[in-house]
């Protein structure tokens, strides 16, 4: 059984009852180095782990890049 | 404003001169370009995880012991869109530090002014020290301060023209009407003379990026652009003679062997 989330503007099929947290390890990136909205709020750092993601929830996950 | 450094929202930076990290060949060359300009402070964007690629991070090539980040807002071209791009950029890297762009056109990239106005009375009610990037306009520079920004950032012309400024009787009208604020030209610079002349035209402080990430040589570029930033403070500092329709002669005109 898994669960679909939209990241980054993609379909994604993941585990059910995973956190915030556990998506970024999933996702193999830098929890440090990025900051999430999930269904339009911005998470602070430290939900990460406390936010269970659910079917159909929406996520943007940011980080920095080159810019002017 | 009269100060020795650069000084924003209570912080000081001996260099009057921020970088960008956008457009260079590669990291590296970014990295030594960084220390070759003497910079206290880099702009960065906010932009998605790019999620089934490798993970080198822009932040692996930035010393941030030595200069502070300051996120920018590039690309949103709503007021809705800069606060949400500033709430990511906050809980990224914790500063509350933004360079507020809202753009109103594509081709020119110049700012939605009215836009611009809206984001910052927001932002600045949510705690942000805001750096707005305006136009050359005196009245809404005015409004930008009245709204609670910690700087105003006019233009010199369009975002990576290297055009130069534009027009230094609006920049020089807004420097001499804000003395309460920093006034940082942003946008539009191309070689160090542009610089030289927005420090003598009497900015705070400049803003460079793509005039040193696509110099043939941009580390060599960018300490050009040091030394002009440097040069132009210290020429206003100084007090430029005045000019002159005519010529007057800088030697004697007495004592010649063939009177």
């Amino acid at each position: 059984m898994s669960i679909r989330l939209v990241v980054n503007g993609e379909d994604r099929q993941v585990s059910p009852s995973l956190s915030v947290a556990d998506l970024l390890v999933e996702l193999d990136l830098q929890i440090a180095r990025v900051a999430v909205e999930h269904n339009r709020r911005v998470l602070k750092r430290h939900e990460f782990p406390r936010v269970i993601l659910a079917d159909g929830d929406r996520l943007e996950i940011v980080h920095f890049v080159g810019g002017g | 404003m009269k100060t020795d450094h650069l000084e924003i929202a209570g912080k000081k930076y001996t260099s009057r001169l921020i970088i960008g990290t956008g457009k260079f060949k590669d990291f590296e060359t970014m990295k030594s370009a960084h220390e070759a300009s003497g910079a206290g402070m880099v702009t960065v964007a906010v932009r998605r995880v790019e999620l089934d690629r490798g993970k080198e991070s822009l932040l692996d090539w930035i010393d941030t012991k030595k200069m502070t980040l300051l996120p920018n807002t590039a690309g949103c071209y709503t007021a809705e869109d800069a606060i949400r791009t500033a709430i990511l950029a906050r809980e990224a890297c914790g500063t509350p530090l933004i360079k507020l762009e809202v753009i109103g056109d594509k081709k020119t990239l110049f700012p939605d002014t009215e836009g611009l106005l809206r984001a910052t009375r927001h932002l600045v009610k949510d705690g942000f020290v805001v750096l707005p990037y305006t136009n050359d306009d005196l009245i809404v520079c005015k409004k930008l301060r009245d709204a609670g920004a910690a700087a105003v950032m006019p233009l010199a012309a369009p975002i990576g023209s290297g055009l130069g400024v534009r027009n230094p009787s609006n920049l020089r009208l807004i420097m001499e009407e804000i003395t309460d604020l920093p006034v940082i030209v942003d946008a539009g610079v191309g070689t160090a003379s542009d610089a030289a002349l927005t420090m003598e035209l009497g900015a705070d402080g400049i803003l460079i990026n793509t005039a040193i990430a696509c110099a043939r040589d941009a580390v060599k570029m960018a300490r050009a652009m040091k030394d002009a930033v440097v040069a132009g403070r210290l020429a206003r500092e100084a007090g430029r003679m005045p000019r002159r329709a005519y010529a007057t002669a800088s030697s004697p005109e007495t004592g010649l062997v063939h009177e």
